[in-house]
C-alpha cells in the first residue's frame, strides 16, 4: 500500500514551493488583464486578401493607434486589442484599413468602459470569496458528526486556495511568455476549478468519515492514508475523463474558449494532486498539531531559495 | 424486486424517448435550442442611464419608459426575439440576435428623435444663425419641438406626388405653434433633428416659409419616402426620457457564431465518445451500461436546455462539456466501490447494491458543493454587465450536475439490476471484478 499520508511533509514542501513560485510570478509578471478588467476594445477582422501582420501593425501605428496588440487567429483572421473605440472611430478605422488592404469583414467587436471593468473585478473577487465561505460552511455541516468538523472545511478551502494560486501563477508565466490575457472566460474557468476540486476533496473526506466511523484504526494517520489509497483510482479516473473532454474542447473549439480550457486543464491536474496529497494530509498535520514543523520547513526552504 | 426494476426500466425508456422527441421536434412552442448571441451572431449592448436631470424618485419610471421606447424602435428593425431589459437600477441591456445592420440598430437606439423648429436669428456672437423658435405660454418660455406632437404621425402623398409627413400638435403644442407661426408669417421655419438641420431629398435643409397661423396640425415636405417613414416611426415611438451612454458592446458576426456551434458540437461528440471508450475498456460491462446512461444523460440535458429554455452560449457549452466528464464521476465512484465490495467476498448482486449505497454520501456531498458554487455564480452573473459567460456556464453545469446524479444512480442501477439475473452475471471478468487473493 502506498504511504501518502506518511510522506505528507514532502508533498506539503512541494506545495509550498509551488505557492512561492506562483506568488513570485504574480509579483514579478502579474496577470495581463483583458479588456473586461482594464477597459478597451477588441476587434476581430477578416481580410479577403492576404495581409501580413507586420504591415497591419505598421498601418495601425500610422493611423495613430500605437497602443495595440495584434494576434493572428487560427482561421487567419486578425484579433486587434485597442484602447476603447466609439462607433464612429471604429467605422473610420475599418474604412481606413479597407482602403489600404481591400475588403474586410468584422467578425467580432467588443468594447468595455472603465466603469464596467472595475465592477467586473470587484464582483469576481466577491464571487470567489462567497464561494469559499459557502464551501467551508457546507463541508463543516456535512462533517458535523465527526470530531473537529471545522478542520475538514478549512483544509478543503486551503487546498482550493492553493489550487487557484498555482493556476494564477502559471497563467502569469504564460501571460509573460505568450501574451495571454485574462478575461471573463478565465474567471469562469477559475470558478469551475473551485467547483471541480472541491468535488474531489469531498470524495476523500467522505471516505475518511466512513473509515473513522467504522473504526478501521485508532491511528488517524493510518485511517487517512487508507482513505486516500482506496479512493485513488476514482480520483485518477474521473480526472482522466474530465481531461479528455477538456482536451476535446481545447482542440476543436480553440481560440475563444482557450483560456477557459487551459485553466481547467491546469486546474484539474493541480486539483487532483491537491485532493490526494494536500487536503487529507493537512488534516493529519492539524490533528497532530504539526503546524510548527510546517513553518520551520518553509523557513528552511526559503533559506535554500 | 425484479418486477419493480423492469417497470422503472420502461419508465426510463419512455423518458429517454420523450427527451429525444423534445430535441428533434418542436414541443411546447419551442422550435429549437436557444442560442446565445456569441453562437448565432448579433449585438449585445449595455447602456448606462444618467439620472442627473431626472427628478429624484422617478428614476425607475424613466428607465421603464426608456425600455418601452427602445422596444418600439427595435420593432421598426424587425429583429426576431430582441431582448431589452433593465439591469440593476440604472442600466439597460439590449440584445439583438442575428442583426446584420448593427450600426443602424445602434443609431436607432441612440437617436434622440426630437425635432426642433428654429427661426432665423443671431447667435451669441452676433452672426446670422438658426435659433430655437419659442413662445411664451403662461409666463413660461417654451421651445417648439416634436415633444408636443401627438404620437400618431404618418406618411402620405399630396396630389402632386410629394411625400408628406403629417403630424398633429397636442394642446400645449397648438398654443406654442399658433404663437410662433403668427409671429413668423412670411419667414422660413427650419427643422432640426438632434441639433442638425433636417435635410430634404435634394440635400437642402427643410425650411418652409410660414404661410398662415398653424395651430392643430401640420406636415413636413421634402423628405424621401424612406426617411419620412423612419422619422415617423421614431416620432411615434416616443422620446427616451433619460440620457443613455453605451458602456459595453459585443458584436459577433453570424458566420463566426455558426462556426462556434459546429466546433462545439464536434468537441462535445468526440468528448462523449472518448469517455465512453474509456469507461468500456476500464470497467467492461458496467462501463458499457454507464455509457448508455451517458447517452441518456446527454439527451435529457439537451431536452431540459430546450424546454426551459436555457440560452446556450459558448461558455455554456463549456459547462455542458465539462459536465460530461463529471457525469461519469458518480458511476466511477460506484463501480470502484462495487469492485471493493466484490473483492471482500460478496456476491455480485450484493456488491452492486452495496456499491450504490456506500457511494451515495460521497456523490451527494461532492455534487452539493459543486451546486453551491454554481448557484453563487448564477447570483454573481446577474450583477455583472457582461453576464453571459459566467451565468451560461453556471446554469448548464448546475443542470448537468443534477441530471448526472439522476442518470448515474437511477439509470445505471436499473440497467445493472437487469443483468444480475442473466447468465452474463456469472462471468465476473465482464465486471472486471476480482476476489482478493489471500
Amino acid at each position: 500500500m502506498f504511504n501518502i499520508a506518511g510522506k505528507r511533509f514532502l508533498f506539503l514542501a512541494i506545495s509550498v514551493i509551488l505557492i512561492l513560485i506562483s506568488i513570485v510570478a504574480l509579483v514579478v509578471f502579474g496577470l495581463q488583464p483583458g479588456i473586461e478588467f482594464s477597459s478597451g476594445s477588441m476587434l476581430t477582422l477578416g481580410f479577403e486578401q492576404e495581409v501580413e501582420q507586420s504591415e497591419l501593425k505598421a498601418e495601425l501605428v500610422n493611423l495613430g493607434y500605437s497602443d495595440v496588440i495584434l494576434q493572428r487567429t487560427g482561421t487567419g483572421d486578425f484579433f486587434i486589442r485597442i484602447p476603447e473605440l466609439t462607433t464612429e472611430e471604429k467605422t473610420a478605422l475599418e474604412e481606413d484599413l479597407s482602403a489600404r488592404f481591400g475588403p474586410l469583414t468584422e467578425r467580432e467587436f467588443n468594447s468595455v468602459s472603465s466603469m464596467v471593468a472595475a465592477e467586473t473585478v470587484h464582483n469576481a473577487a466577491i464571487a470567489v470569496g462567497v464561494a469559499a465561505v459557502g464551501i467551508l460552511l457546507y463541508i463543516t455541516w456535512a462533517f458535523r458528526k465527526m470530531p473537529k468538523p471545522f478542520h475538514y472545511g478549512t483544509c478543503a478551502v486551503i487546498a482550493l486556495v492553493h489550487d487557484v494560486l498555482v493556476v494564477l501563477g502559471i497563467f502569469c508565466i504564460l501571460g509573460a511568455i505568450l501574451g495571454w490575457e485574462i478575461n471573463l472566460m478565465f474567471i469562469t474557468g477559475i470558478l469551475a476549478i473551485i467547483g471541480y476540486s472541491v468535488n474531489n476533496i469531498v470524495v476523500v473526506f467522505d471516505r475518511i468519515r466512513e473509515n473513522v466511523r467504522r473504526g478501521v484504526s485508532p491511528d488517524f494517520e493510518f485511517v487517512v492514508n487508507s482513505s486516500i489509497v482506496e479512493t485513488l483510482s476514482r480520483q485518477l479516473n474521473t480526472s482522466l475523463t474530465t481531461i479528455i473532454v477538456v482536451l476535446a474542447l481545447l482542440l476543436f473549439v480553440g481560440a475563444s474558449i482557450q483560456n477557459f480550457a487551459i485553466v481547467l486543464l491546469i486546474g484539474i491536474i493541480v486539483g487532483t494532486f491537491d485532493s490526494i496529497c494536500i487536503a487529507p494530509t493537512l488534516l493529519v498535520v492539524w490533528d497532530r498539531g504539526e503546524w510548527g514543523r510546517l513553518i520551520s520547513l518553509r523557513r528552511a526552504k526559503a533559506k535554500e531559495a | 424486486m425484479a418486477k419493480r426494476n423492469t417497470i422503472v426500466f420502461f419508465i426510463l425508456l419512455a423518458l429517454f424517448a420523450f427527451a429525444v422527441c423534445a430535441i428533434i421536434y418542436p414541443m411546447f412552442g419551442r422550435e429549437e435550442l436557444r442560442l446565445g448571441l456569441d453562437l448565432q451572431g448579433g449585438v449585445h449592448l449595455v447602456y448606462q442611464a444618467d439620472f442627473s436631470d431626472i427628478e429624484p424618485g422617478t428614476e425607475a419610471d424613466a428607465i421603464e419608459g426608456a425600455i418601452a421606447v427602445i422596444e418600439r424602435r427595435i420593432n421598426v428593425l424587425g429583429v426576431t426575439e430582441p431582448l431589452i431589459q433593465k439591469q440593476g437600477s440604472d442600466r439597460i441591456v439590449v440584445e439583438l440576435p442575428g442583426v446584420s445592420e448593427v450600426e443602424k440598430a445602434k443609431s436607432l437606439i441612440g437617436e434622440t428623435a426630437l425635432l426642433e423648429f428654429r427661426e432665423q436669428g443671431v447667435d451669441e456672437e452676433g452672426n446670422a444663425a438658426w435659433v430655437p423658435a419659442t413662445a411664451t405660454i403662461d409666463g413660461e418660455e417654451k421651445t417648439l419641438t416634436s415633444g408636443y406632437f401627438k404620437e400618431n404621425t404618418y406618411v402620405g402623398q399630396n396630389s402632386l406626388g410629394a411625400i408628406l409627413l403629417y403630424f398633429e400638435w397636442d394642446e400645449e403644442g397648438s398654443q406654442i405653434c399658433g404663437e410662433v407661426t403668427g409671429r413668423l408669417i412670411g419667414q422660413p421655419l427650419a427643422i432640426f433633428l438632434s441639433g442638425e438641420p433636417l435635410l430634404g431629398d435634394d440635400g437642402q435643409p427643410i425650411a418652409p416659409i410660414v404661410q398662415s397661423v398653424i395651430t392643430d396640425r401640420g406636415q413636413i415636405e421634402g423628405l424621401s419616402l424612406n426617411e419620412a417613414t423612419e422619422l415617423s416611426q421614431l416620432l411615434n415611438a416616443g422620446r427616451i426620457p433619460v440620457p443613455l451612454t453605451p458602456v459595453y458592446e459585443q458584436t459577433v458576426s453570424p458566420t463566426l457564431g455558426a462556426d462556434f456551434v459546429g466546433m462545439s458540437l464536434k468537441a462535445g461528440l468526440i468528448g462523449i465518445i472518448l469517455v465512453m471508450l474509456f469507461m468500456i475498456i476500464y470497467y467492461r460491462l458496467p462501463g458499457a451500461l454507464a455509457s448508455l446512461a451517458l447517452i441518456f444523460y446527454g439527451a435529457v440535458v439537451l431536452a431540459v436546455f430546450k424546454l426551459i429554455p436555457v440560452t446556450l452560449t459558448l461558455a455554456g457549452i463549456g459547462g455542458f462539456v465539462l459536465s460530461i466528464g463529471m457525469a461519469v464521476d458518480a458511476n466511477v465512484l460506484i463501480f470502484e466501490r462495487m469492485k471493493e465490495e466484490f473483492a471482500t467476498g460478496r456476491t455480485l448482486g450484493a456488491a452492486i447494491e452495496a456499491g450504490f449505497n456506500r457511494a451515495w454520501t460521497a456523490i451527494r456531498d461532492s455534487n452539493v458543493t459543486t451546486a453551491i458554487v454554481c448557484v453563487i455564480l448564477i447570483w454573481l452573473g446577474s450583477s455583472v454587465v457582461e453576464s453571459a459567460p459566467v451565468t451560461g456556464f453556471a446554469v448548464t453545469l448546475l443542470i448537468g450536475v443534477l441530471v448526472s446524479m439522476f442518470s448515474a444512480i437511477i439509470v445505471t442501477r436499473t440497467l445493472l439490476r437487469l443483468f444480475i439475473g442473466t447468465s452474463l452475471a456469472k462471468k465476473t471478468s465482464l465486471f472486471s471484478a476480482h476476489r482478493e487473493k489471500k
